[in-house]
């Protein structure tokens, strides 16, 4: 393993880090839930009466994150690497795996992990592994 | 009200997303190539979350109510299971191949990315396929079980 010191950003990824867990805070305190994004949209693909209007503001609200920063200034990288294949097999893993796993990044990652979740460390620890692991062969075993 | 400090919480979230570079998947892929040139950024973007995280979830321990009269719907504990271990494994797989998890998908998209889009399509589909399956095996997946006041 080597650091790569020049691609390295400590601050903004602690800022960025505690934007995050201010946005998970308020949607606890305020709606009393925790801010998982896929167990949220998930669950307007089975859409109950009552339970529908805070899923849509919340992922409108992520949408239009990107819109609201670009009024102000010019968007940070973004660079996607992925063929057009690659990112429709990784979609349909995500949409299933998480929906299996209860839960991302978010709602076991940053939610679960600050409630000490025994379960979301676990899958924390699952999905990280299998990153790592698809990350070492797509880069390292198969295109070195 | 209730809908509205919904919409912010997501804007927010999303706004922090791009500030910590997790919205470039680019930036994720360096800090899951643990033997290539490691980018450890994103583990302080967990940790900076997980410090605010922790300390609003510890404050709202004994909370039956929030602060804008809702009921507290937290998950209680469950049992670590295979459906959790195996479900967690294919997300990480489809998060190595991209570098995209949920979040970002949509903030991808509302940036205008074609590939996000894509991504975002992909996964609602993986999400519809969840239901076909579950609904197949006549168990209503329902939502977890919540500690409810």
């Amino acid at each position: 393993m080597s650091i790569a010191w020049n691609a390295f950003t400590p601050a903004s990824a602690l800022i960025g880090g505690a934007i995050i867990g201010t946005a998970a805070a308020l949607f606890a305190v305020l709606n009393g839930r925790i801010a998982g994004i896929s167990g949220i949209l998930g669950g307007l693909m089975r859409p109950q009466t009552g339970d529908i209007s805070w899923r849509i503001a919340f992922v409108a609200g992520l949408v239009a994150a990107p819109l609201a920063w670009g009024l102000l200034a010019a968007l940070p990288e973004i660079r996607v690497d992925a063929s057009y294949p690659a990112l429709a097999a990784a979609g349909v893993l995500v949409g299933v795996g998480t929906r299996y796993g209860g839960g991302c990044t978010s709602g076991h990652g940053v939610c679960g992990v600050s409630r000490a979740s025994p379960r979301s460390i676990a899958a924390t620890l699952a999905f990280m592994a299998a990153g790592s692991a698809t990350v070492y062969v797509a880069r390292h075993l198969i295109a070195p | 009200m209730y809908t509205a400090a919904s919409f912010a919480a997501g804007l927010i979230f999303g706004l922090g997303l791009l500030v910590a570079g997790m919205a470039n998947p680019a930036k994720v892929l360096g800090f899951l190539d643990l033997a290539g040139a490691w980018d450890p950024s994103l583990a302080l973007v967990m940790a900076g979350a997980i410090a605010v995280g922790a300390g609003a979830f510890a404050l709202m321990k004994k909370w039956t109510r929030t602060l804008l009269g809702a009921p507290v719907l937290l998950p209680g504990p469950r049992r670590i299971d295979r459906k959790l271990i195996l479900g967690s494994l294919v997300f990480g797989v489809g998060w190595g191949l991209a570098g995209i998890c949920p979040g970002p998908a949509l903030v991808l998209a509302g940036a205008g990315s074609a590939k996000g889009l894509v991504f975002l399509a992909a996964m609602i589909a993986g999400n519809g396929a969840f239901e076909f399956f579950e609904k197949k095996k006549g168990v209503a997946p329902g939502p977890a079980r919540m500690r409810s006041p």
